[in-house]
C-alpha cells in the first residue's frame, strides 16, 4: 500500500513516518509538499509531528490553510483513513476534522518520555490490530498536548466511543499522575464520528523498533496496512466488518 | 589623524591595533571599515589570543576529511559517509538573555553543520551554572533549558546528551556549549569558499535588522555592573525559519550548483564576505543596498555588523541561479543576487553603488592580529593544591556522603532538563539521555555514532595541564564505555580575561594537556571554540576546556548502556582506586573545598582499558559500562542500579589513606581516573578478564548485580547498605525540589 506523508514547512517527523511505512513495515511512502493539491493516489494520509509554519499564531492554525488540505479534507471525505500524529492532530483540530482544542501542557514545559496509553477501541482503521485494551508504551513530545473540549462534547466523544487511545499506568488506568499534560480524561487520541480520521499526541511512528526503544507504535501502522489490504478503495461500514475479521484471522480471538 | 578614543574603545580596539589598520589600507578607515575592523579582530572573530596555543594541537589522521579553519570538521566513518561535527560557546548572550542566547547558539551550530552539506541528527551540550540556591542562577538555568529545547525541539534535531555542572564561579558567567553532529556523503562535503570571478554572491534567509550588532566585540569583553545595557547585542532566534532555510540549502547542495556557502554568525556579513573570499583567494564584492533589511534607514556599517540570525551567504555557479533561485522559492525564501565574486582578493561593500569600505580580505583574516599574550603561573595554585584533612575533623559516615553526593546537582539525575529536550525525533536514538554517552545510529548503514562533552572545571583549575588531560580521556572513555572507538574530537575552551597572565597561562597549559592526551589516544581535534572573558568583576570561571568525543560503533546493536541488566551477573571494576580526593565532588559537597592535586593519569593505561571496552562491547562480553567520574566509585556503582532497579552486592579492597580515618571514605568517593564499573554474564567473566590481563589493565570481580539494595564491604566490613528505590528518589529528584519544590515534594 501507500502511504502518503504530508509535509507542512516546520513538519520534523516527517523522515520519521516515512522510516517507519517503507523501512520497518516494508510499504510506499511518499512525501506530499503542503503547495500540492493531489495526493496521488495514497491509500492512507499521514499528518506527521513537527511546528508546522512555526507555531507561532496557535498549533495546527496556519496549516489547515495549505492547499493540499483540500484533497485531505476530501480524500477523508469519502473514507480514506487519516491519521494525525502530534503536530498532525493539532491540524486535524484546527481544520475541524477532529473536535476540540489543544492548550499549554500543564506543567507549561515541553516534555518528551516514554508514556503508557491504552487502546481504548479497535474499530478505527488505525487500531484494528491491537487487542481491546491493550496498553502501548510510546513516546511522547510536545509542549501543547493539553486536550480540552466542552463537557457536552466529551459526552458525545465518550458516546460515540470515539476517545481511541487514553494516557494510562502500567496496569491501564488512566490516572492523574499518568496524565503527562492535563488532558481532559486523559485523552491522548481520539476519532472522527465515521471513526476513518484519528489523531493523537504520541508518536507511534517514533516506537517500530526495540532498537529505539519500543516496538509498541508498530501495531497503529500495521492496523491500517491490514485496513487497506483488507478492503481497498473508500473506506465504508463494511469495511469494517471485514477489518475485524481480518483482525481475527491474524491475532486469534 | 588620531581617532577619538572613545570611538576605539567601543570597537574594542586598542590604539597600536588602530595603527595597524591604517598600515594595511595605507589610509584612515571610514566608519564601516573601523566597524569591520573590529569585529574581525575581536577575539571572538580573530583568536588573537589563542591562535598561537591552538595551533599545536594534533588535527590530521587517516579519518580527517576536514579539520579546522572550516564551518566545522569532518571524519571519515566508512561507507562513503562523513560525520560532520562541531562545538560552540554562546556563553554571554546566555547571561543576559537567557532564553534566546541558548536559543541563537543552538541555531548557530546546527548552520555550522548544514553548510558543510551535512543532514544534522543530534544535539548535545555542556552547560555549567552557579549554585542553584542562587534564585538568579535558577532563573538563567530554566531559561537557557527552555532556550535549548524552543530552538532544538522545533527544528527537529534530536538533544540526545550532555552535561550540566554548578559551581559558584559560573553565577555571572554560564556556560552554553552546545554541539551539533551531522552526516554527509563524504564526496559532497562544501565548503566555505568564493571563487570564479563573476559568480553571483546570494543572500538567503531572513532580514538584516538592527539586533546583536557588534555581538562578537561583546564575547570578548568581561561583564561588569552595565553588562544588562547590552541586551541589544543578543540576537533574537526563529527555528521556523531556520528549519526552512536547512531544507532548503540541503535541497540546493543536491544540485551541485554552489561554489561555496557560509552562515552569517557572529559578525555577520562581515565575516561571511571577507572569510569565504579570502578562502577561496578571491575578493567579494556586495551592495548592502540589495540587502533584505527588516528596519528601515539602516546604515552601511549597521547592515555589515548585523548578527540577525537565520541567514546564509551563498556563492552561486555562473549559469545555475535560476535553479537555485527555484528552490528557495519552493520553501518561500528568497534568494538574492547582493553582489560577485571578483579578483582583487578585496572585500568591498558598495550602498547603491557608492564604495563604502574597501579592504584587503587578508588584513581581515589571515593577518589578523595575533598575540603571545603574557603569561604567569598563577599566585593561587601553589596555595590551593595543598590539601590537609586534619583541619576538617572526623569524616562523615559512608552512608550520609552518599546520600548527599546523590543530591548533589552535579551529580543527581538531569531528567528535568532532558525531559524538555525532544530527544527521539528522527528516531536514530538508541542510547537515551541520562544513560550513558549519546548515541545515534547511522541509517543507511549498520554503525552508530557514540558522543560525549565532558571536562571537569575543578581540576583545571587545580592543575590545568592535568585537568585538560582529565578532560579528554573523560570524554573518550564515555565514548568507548558505549563501545565506541573514538574517532575525532572538537573543543569548545572557556576561560576568563586573557589579557591577565594568569589566566593566560591557565589557558595555555590546559590546551598542552589537552594536545598531549589527545595524541596518546590518537584523537584529532577537527574544530571548535574558544570563549574567553567569561568573567566578572575581576572574577573568572573555573577553567573549563570542554571536549566534544565522537566514537565509531560497527554494529549498532552491540551499544553497551550504563544500567546493570539481569540478576545474577557479575560486576568487574575495571581500574585502580587510590586516595585521590583532590578537586572531588566529596571535598566540595562535604567541605565547600575546592583543592588539592588532580587525580593521577596514565595515558597508556587510558588508552588500553579503551580497548578493553571496545573489545568487551563489540564481542557482547560487556552487558553495561559505566565510568567513575564525580562522586567515584561508590556514586557510579549507585548509577549502574538507578534504571533497572537491580541492586548490587560488592566488596571493594580498601585504599590506604596518608590520612588516618579517611581510608573508606577514598575507597567510595575518590576520583581516581581511568575506571570503569562494568557488568557481565557469568559465563563471560573469564573471557573479560582474560582481555583485561593481556591489555594489561587491572580488573577484579567486586560481587554480583542481585536484591534491591546497594551493597558494599571493604576488606570484609560492610560500609553501605542503602535501600535502591531511596537512593534513586534522593537521585532522581535533587534537581527538580530546586526547580519545582512543589511538584517534587508531591
Amino acid at each position: 500500500m501507500k502511504f502518503a506523508v504530508v509535509v507542512f514547512p516546520g513538519s520534523n517527523s516527517d523522515h520519521d513516518a516515512q522510516y517507519a511505512a517503507e523501512r520497518v513495515l516494508g510499504q510506499q511512502a511518499e512525501f506530499i509538499w503542503h503547495k500540492d493539491t493531489s495526493l496521488r493516489g495514497a491509500d492512507a494520509v499521514i499528518l506527521p509531528g513537527g511546528f508546522a509554519h512555526g507555531d507561532y499564531l496557535r498549533t495546527g492554525a496556519i496549516a489547515r490553510f495549505s492547499p493540499i488540505m483540500d484533497a485531505v479534507r476530501k480524500f477523508a471525505e469519502a473514507g480514506g483513513p487519516v491519521l494525525g500524529i502530534c503536530n498532525g492532530f493539532q491540524v486535524l483540530l484546527e481544520a475541524g476534522m477532529l473536535p476540540g482544542a489543544m492548550l499549554r501542557n500543564r506543567g507549561v514545559k515541553f516534555v518528551c518520555e516514554h508514556v503508557i496509553v491504552k487502546v481504548e477501541q479497535t474499530d478505527t482503521p488505525f487500531t484494528l490490530a491491537c487487542h481491546p485494551g491493550q496498553t502501548l508504551r510510546i513516546p511522547i513530545a510536545h509542549g501543547e498536548g493539553n486536550y480540552y473540549a466542552e463537557p457536552d462534547v466529551i459526552a458525545r466523544l465518550e458516546k460515540n466511543r470515539q476517545i481511541i487511545f487514553r494516557y494510562t499506568n502500567a496496569a491501564g488506568v488512566p490516572t492523574d499522575e499518568s496524565n503527562p499534560n492535563g488532558s481532559v480524561a486523559n485523552i491522548a487520541g481520539l476519532c472522527n464520528e465515521r471513526r476513518n480520521v484519528v489523531g493523537l499526541m504520541p508518536h507511534p511512528e517514533r516506537a517500530c523498533e526495540l532498537a529505539v526503544g519500543s516496538a509498541d507504535g508498530l501495531v497503529v501502522l500495521e492496523s491500517v496496512v491490514r485496513a487497506v489490504k483488507g478492503g481497498r478503495g473508500a473506506f465504508s461500514e463494511d469495511t469494517f466488518d471485514l477489518m475485524t475479521s481480518t483482525r481475527e484471522s491474524v491475532l486469534g480471538k | 589623524m588620531t581617532p577619538d578614543p572613545l570611538v576605539l574603545e567601543r570597537h574594542g580596539l586598542k590604539p597600536d591595533e588602530y595603527q595597524r589598520i591604517v598600515d594595511a589600507l595605507k589610509r584612515e578607515p571610514t566608519l564601516t571599515e573601523l566597524g569591520i575592523f573590529s569585529v574581525m579582530w575581536s577575539e571572538h572573530c580573530s583568536y588573537k589570543s589563542s591562535r598561537v596555543h591552538l595551533r599545536t594541537l594534533p588535527t590530521t589522521g587517516p579519518r580527517v576529511l576536514q579539520g579546522p579553519g572550516e564551518n566545522a570538521g569532518a571524519v571519515d566513518i566508512g561507507d562513503g559517509l562523513a560525520a560532520v561535527f562541531k562545538i560552540e560557546s554562546h556563553n554571554h548572550p546566555s547571561f543576559i538573555e537567557p532564553y534566546q542566547g541558548a536559543a541563537t547558539g543552538v541555531g548557530g551550530i546546527i548552520r555550522d553543520i548544514f553548510t558543510m552539506g551535512a543532514r544534522p541528527i543530534a544535539l548535545l551540550n555542556s552547560l555549567r551554572f552557579g549554585s542553584l540556591d542562587d534564585p538568579l542562577v535558577r532563573r538563567t538555568f530554566a531559561g537557557v533549558v527552555a532556550g535549548i529545547a524552543g530552538y532544538g525541539n522545533s527544528i527537529g534535531i534530536p538533544t540526545v546528551g550532555g552535561e550540566v555542572g554548578f559551581d559558584e564561579s559560573y553565577t555571572g558567567n554560564p556556560l552554553v556549549n552546545v554541539f551539533c553532529l551531522g552526516i554527509a556523503k563524504a564526496a559532497d562535503i562544501i565548503k566555505g569558499v568564493a571563487s570564479g570571478a563573476g559568480n553571483a554572491v546570494y543572500y538567503v534567509g531572513a532580514k538584516t535588522g538592527r539586533d546583536g550588532i557588534h555581538g562578537a566585540t561583546m564575547a570578548s569583553a568581561e561583564f561588569d555592573d552595565k553588562s544588562a545595557e547590552k541586551r541589544p547585542a543578543v540576537q533574537v532566534g526563529d527555528p521556523f525559519m531556520e528549519k526552512l532555510l536547512l531544507e532548503a540549502c540541503l535541497e540546493v547542495m543536491k544540485t551541485d550548483a554552489l561554489i561555496g556557502i557560509q552562515d552569517m554568525g557572529a559578525a555577520g556579513l562581515t565575516c561571511s564576505t571577507s572569510e569565504m573570499g579570502s578562502r577561496g583567494g578571491a575578493g567579494v564584492e556586495i551592495d548592502v543596498s540589495l540587502v533584505p533589511q527588516r528596519e528601515s534607514g539602516m546604515t552601511p556599517y549597521e547592515i555589515m555588523l548585523s548578527e540577525s540570525q537565520e541567514r546564509m551567504l551563498m556563492v552561486v555557479k555562473r549559469g545555475r541561479e535560476a535553479e537555485v533561485e527555484q528552490i528557495f522559492e519552493k520553501w518561500d525564501l528568497h534568494a538574492v543576487r547582493v553582489g560577485e565574486v571578483t579578483t582583487d582578493g578585496k572585500l568591498r561593500v558598495k550602498n547603491r553603488g557608492e564604495v563604502v569600505a574597501e579592504i584587503p580580505n587578508g588584513a581581515l583574516t589571515d593577518e589578523a592580529p595575533v598575540y603571545r599574550r603574557p603569561m604567569a603561573e598563577p599566585a593561587y595554585l601553589k596555595e590551593v593544591q595543598q590539601l590537609s584533612f586534619a583541619s576538617l575533623g572526623k569524616p562523615a559516615a559512608p552512608a550520609e556522603v552518599f546520600r548527599r553526593l546523590l543530591a548533589s546537582p552535579t551529580i543527581a539525575s538531569k531528567r528535568w532538563v532532558y525531559r524538555q529536550y525532544d530527544h527521539m525525533v528522527r528516531t536514530n536514538t538508541l542510547v537515551m539521555p541520562g544513560m550513558g554517552a549519546g548515541v545515534v545510529r547511522v541509517k543507511g548503514t549498520n554503525r552508530a555514532l557514540a558522543m560525549s562533552v565532558d571536562c571537569n572545571g575543578r581540576f583545571v583549575y587545580l592543575d590545568p595541564f592535568a585537568g585538560a588531560q582529565l578532560a579528554v580521556a573523560e570524554a573518550a572513555r564515555n565514548v568507548a564505555c558505549a563501545g565506541g572507538v573514538p574517532i575525532g574530537a572538537t573543543n569548545c575552551l572557556n576561560f576568563g580575561n586573557p589579557e591577565r597572565p594568569e589566566i593566560m597561562w591557565q589557558f595555555a597549559k590546559a590546551v598542552e594537556g589537552m594536545g598531549a592526551a589527545c595524541r596518546a589516544l590518537d584523537i584529532p581535534i577537527t574544530g571548535g571554540n574558544v570563549s574567553l572573558y567569561n568573567e566578572t568583576e575581576g572574577r573568572g570561571v573555573l577553567p573549563t576546556p570542554v571536549l566534544g568525543v565522537v566514537g565509531l560503533i560497527e554494529e549498532a546493536d552491540t551499544v553497551v548502556r550504563r544500567a546493570f541488566q539481569a540478576a545474577g551477573d557479575v560486576v568487574i571494576m575495571l581500574g585502580d582506586t587510590r586516595d585521590e580526593l583532590g578537586g572531588s565532588e566529596y571535598l566540595k559537597v562535604m567541605h565547600g573545598l575546592i583543592r588539592g592535586v588532580p587525580p593521577a593519569l596514565d595515558l597508556g593505561r587510558e588508552a588500553a582499558l579503551h580497548r578493553v571496552l571496545i573489545e568487551g562491547a563489540a564481542t557482547g562480553m560487556i552487558r553495561s559500562a559505566q565510568d567513575c567520574s564525580e562522586g567515584g566509585f561508590a556514586v557510579t556503582l549507585a548509577e549502574c542500579c538507578i534504571g533497572t532497579g537491580l541492586g548490587a552486592d560488592v566488596e571493594m579492597p580498601g585504599v590506604a589513606s596518608v590520612t588516618p580515618g579517611l581510608g573508606d571514605i577514598a575507597t567510595l568517593f575518590s576520583e581516581s581516573a581511568s575506571r570503569v564499573i562494568v557488568s557481565v554474564v557469568a559465563g563471560r567473566e573469564a573471557d573479560l578478564l582474560g582481555l583485561a590481563a593481556r591489555e594489561g589493565v587491572s580488573a577484579r570481580r567486586i560481587g554480583l548485580v542481585c536484591g534491591s539494595r546497594i551493597r558494599v564491604a571493604i576488606d570484609g566490613r560492610k560500609v553501605l547498605d542503602e535501600p535502591l528505590n531511596e537512593a534513586e528518589q534522593i537521585w532522581a529528584t535533587a534537581i527538580e525540589r530546586y526547580l519545582e519544590p512543589a511538584r517534587a515534594i508531591a
